[in-house]
């Protein structure tokens, strides 16, 4: 198993046509990664990749069958291919755009809510589910299939982990990157709720940064919902107050979502908190090692 | 973006929001007439984007026109938290009863837009918030049908606003809500919304930040950036497609991500070192990039060391590699350079480095302790 994304996801590219679109859908279908097809307004009934282009999503949907939708048009479309992408009936929509205006995610976020699609970003790196498909950005090459799940808000921060992960020959079931944008679509708890019901996953990592109470939210969840041990990461211990770190959602903001708030959050919650990147294949390798003596242990109990 | 308060009533205004009559002013001569043609007294408010303008000492009431250009003539002479004040706004005074808060913002677990009232108005929302966060109200917002008069009234109500000017405050809020929307804002704020000893309501101060990525379809609203609000550098960075943030430590960093870059500041600082900014590079990290990233970076002269964050991952490390060669080439610097690279082909591309002379580690623990030693010795 693994979360969101496998062998049956059947995908379309929104933006094929375009530089990242073609550049990464050409990743993709090499991942192995079931592209059916790609869609630009304008250019259907061409091919991109081998693979047919449609119009609209609706005729993509109609024509292939798809599931799923990744999108890599500008930030001032965005909202609108997340859109056309749900009326088509698409159950995963995953936007790795870019600088989508808040009020247009607001406005997405709400329709989303209504038909029970997920959506995965805007501003993300999309998800990889090691061995069975990519959708988005994250470098296939550096996962290996394995029991341990990501969530986390920024993307070369989580390629760090899953390479520290993959060093040290503990694979991962699905990465997921929701994005770093104030109002975005499946957030930690939605991704932990799945990864707690994932036979293949067996350890959680929660990546997370400053700004906003996601986190305080997710460590709070995870001390009542979630059985599978859990090790976090938290990127901005020293970002100034008031002054946006690249990410849009990631501020300080009027006293709330510091990195401090966030590591005693997790830390009362009981899931210990990595110093860098590294640390936290250190501390998954440990839960794990944990985690196979324990059965054991509980035989000898019941004797 | 910031906007100033005379650009956010300016905008207000558009919305059916009353404000005070008055003026902005480039000097002194000007606040006078502006004063004068108010005709009473008036008060002279500094306008810069920073808070605390009051407690500075950069707002003044004057009784005539010329002890408004007197008092113009020392504000504009000020500095306040480092940013000089450039213009005033020349304000009619008005006789203020009682002063609320009223307020649009991203409710961020909400996903909606959240507004916000409280009858503690004329303090900083945040500290109502910490001490008092029973006085605030709040009503979110569905963006498909906007705010609406009856969650305008609950407001009104809560906040205590007299019945003979419930109407008018549905007016204010539907209008600041409106506001927001239309103009991609990520706040919107009156605060003090004051009511009048003569009965009325009128948004005293306001504030408004916008969206910075909507500001594509709102060239009218990037046209009023007040350059002060960024240094040259972070100006710079903006316009070469850089996120930069200046820190006040001696280590700059250059990382292809936000939150990687953001991890590198926090490794550095555990191994007993400061950094001196955050700096995302985005992907690729090619020549043009690193030269601009680099020229930025070494703009600031605390600088001792700088650390390279590079993951690698489908732009090839030892490509990125070769970008950062080029682009040192053509900057000139004695500043030690160090460079921790990883991911796919990253042996190639410490190669490439280590023989440009620069410093190379295999781990982010590894290059920060070595940036750390290398700006002790500098």
């Amino acid at each position: 198993m693994s979360i969101l994304i496998d062998k049956k996801t059947k995908l379309i590219v929104q933006g094929i046509t375009g530089r990242e679109g073609e550049f990464h859908a050409k990743q993709m279908i090499e991942y192995g990664t079931n592209v059916v097809g790609g869609m630009t307004p304008g250019r259907g009934g061409e091919t991109a990749l081998g693979k047919p282009v449609f119009d609209t999503m609706k005729q993509a949907v109609a024509k292939t069958g798809a599931n799923a939708s990744v999108i890599y048009v500008p930030a001032r479309g965005a909202a609108d291919a997340i859109l056309e992408a749900v009326e088509a009936g698409i159950r995963l929509v995953v936007c790795i755009t870019e600088g989508v205006p808040v009020v247009d995610m607001m406005r997405v976020t709400k329709r989303i809510a209504e038909t029970g699609t997920i959506l995965v970003g805007p501003n993300c790196p999309g998800l990889i589910s090691p061995g069975k498909a990519k959708v988005g950005i994250i470098p296939g090459n550096i996962c290996k299939p394995g029991p341990v799940g990501i969530v986390a808000r920024s993307g070369t921060l989580t390629y760090e982990v899953i390479y520290a992960l993959t060093q040290r020959k503990i694979g991962q079931s699905t990465c997921v990157g929701m994005g770093g944008d104030p109002v975005h679509g499946i957030g930690f708890i939605e991704a932990l709720e799945m990864f707690e019901r994932d036979p293949q996953t067996e350890a959680i990592v929660v990546i997370g940064e400053i700004g906003g109470t996601d986190e305080e939210k997710a460590a709070a969840y995870i001390k009542k919902h979630v059985k599978k041990p859990c090790v976090a990461f938290i990127a901005g211990q020293t970002a100034p107050p008031g002054k946006r770190m690249g990410h849009a959602g990631a501020i300080i903001e009027g006293g709330t979502g510091t990195a401090a708030d966030k590591i005693a959050a997790f830390e009362a919650a009981g899931v210990p908190v990595a110093h860098f990147p590294a640390e936290v294949a250190e501390l998954v390798e440990q839960k794990l090692i944990k985690l196979k003596a324990k059965p054991v242990a509980k035989k000898k109990m019941r004797k | 973006m910031k906007l100033h308060e005379y650009q956010s009533k300016a905008i207000f205004a558009n919305y059916n929001i009353p404000i005070p009559s008055g003026k902005v002013a480039s000097n002194a001569e000007e606040a006078r007439q502006i004063a004068a043609q108010i005709g009473k007294k008036v008060v002279i408010k500094s306008q810069v984007l920073v808070g605390g303008r009051g407690k500075a000492g950069g707002i003044k009431v004057a009784a005539t026109p010329n002890e408004a250009e007197q008092l113009a003539d020392q504000i504009l002479a000020m500095t306040i938290k480092g940013l000089p004040v450039r213009k005033v706004l020349v304000d009619e005074a008005i006789n203020i009863a009682k002063e609320i808060y009223l307020g649009v913002v991203v409710d961020r677990a909400a996903k909606c837009a959240t507004v916000m009232a409280s009858a503690a108005g004329g303090v900083e929302i945040e500290q109502v918030a910490r001490d008092t966060p029973e006085k605030i109200v709040r009503v979110q917002v569905d963006p498909a049908f906007g705010l609406q008069e009856f969650q305008a009234r609950d407001l009104a109500f809560a906040v205590g606003i007299d019945k003979a000017l419930v109407r008018d405050f549905v007016t204010i809020a539907t209008g600041l809500y409106r506001a927001f929307v239309a103009n991609d804002a990520s706040l919107a704020e009156i605060n003090p919304l004051v009511v009048t000893a003569e009965g009325k309501l009128i948004a005293a101060d306001g504030k408004i930040v916008l969206d910075d990525n909507a500001l594509f379809r709102h060239n009218d609203l990037e046209q009023l950036r007040d350059i002060d609000e960024e240094s040259p550098a972070e100006a710079r960075a903006r316009k070469a497609g850089l996120s930069y943030v200046k820190l006040d430590g001696n280590i700059g960093c250059m990382v292809n991500g936000a939150g990687l870059a953001m991890a590198t500041m926090d490794v550095i600082k555990f191994y007993g070192g400061e950094p001196a900014n955050f700096l995302d590079i985005g992907g690729g990290a090619k020549a043009d990039k690193v030269k601009a990233a680099l020229e930025i970076i070494l703009s600031d002269p605390n600088v001792k060391a700088v650390l390279f964050n590079i993951f690698g991952g489908i732009t090839r490390g030892d490509e990125v590699a070769r970008g950062i060669v080029d682009g040192l080439r053509e900057v000139k610097t004695k500043v030690p350079m160090v460079v921790r690279i990883v991911g796919t082909n990253a042996e190639e591309g410490r190669k490439i480095l280590a023989d440009a002379l620069m410093i190379t580690a295999a781990t982010l623990e590894e290059g920060a302790q070595k940036a750390v030693a290398a700006a002790q010795k500098q």
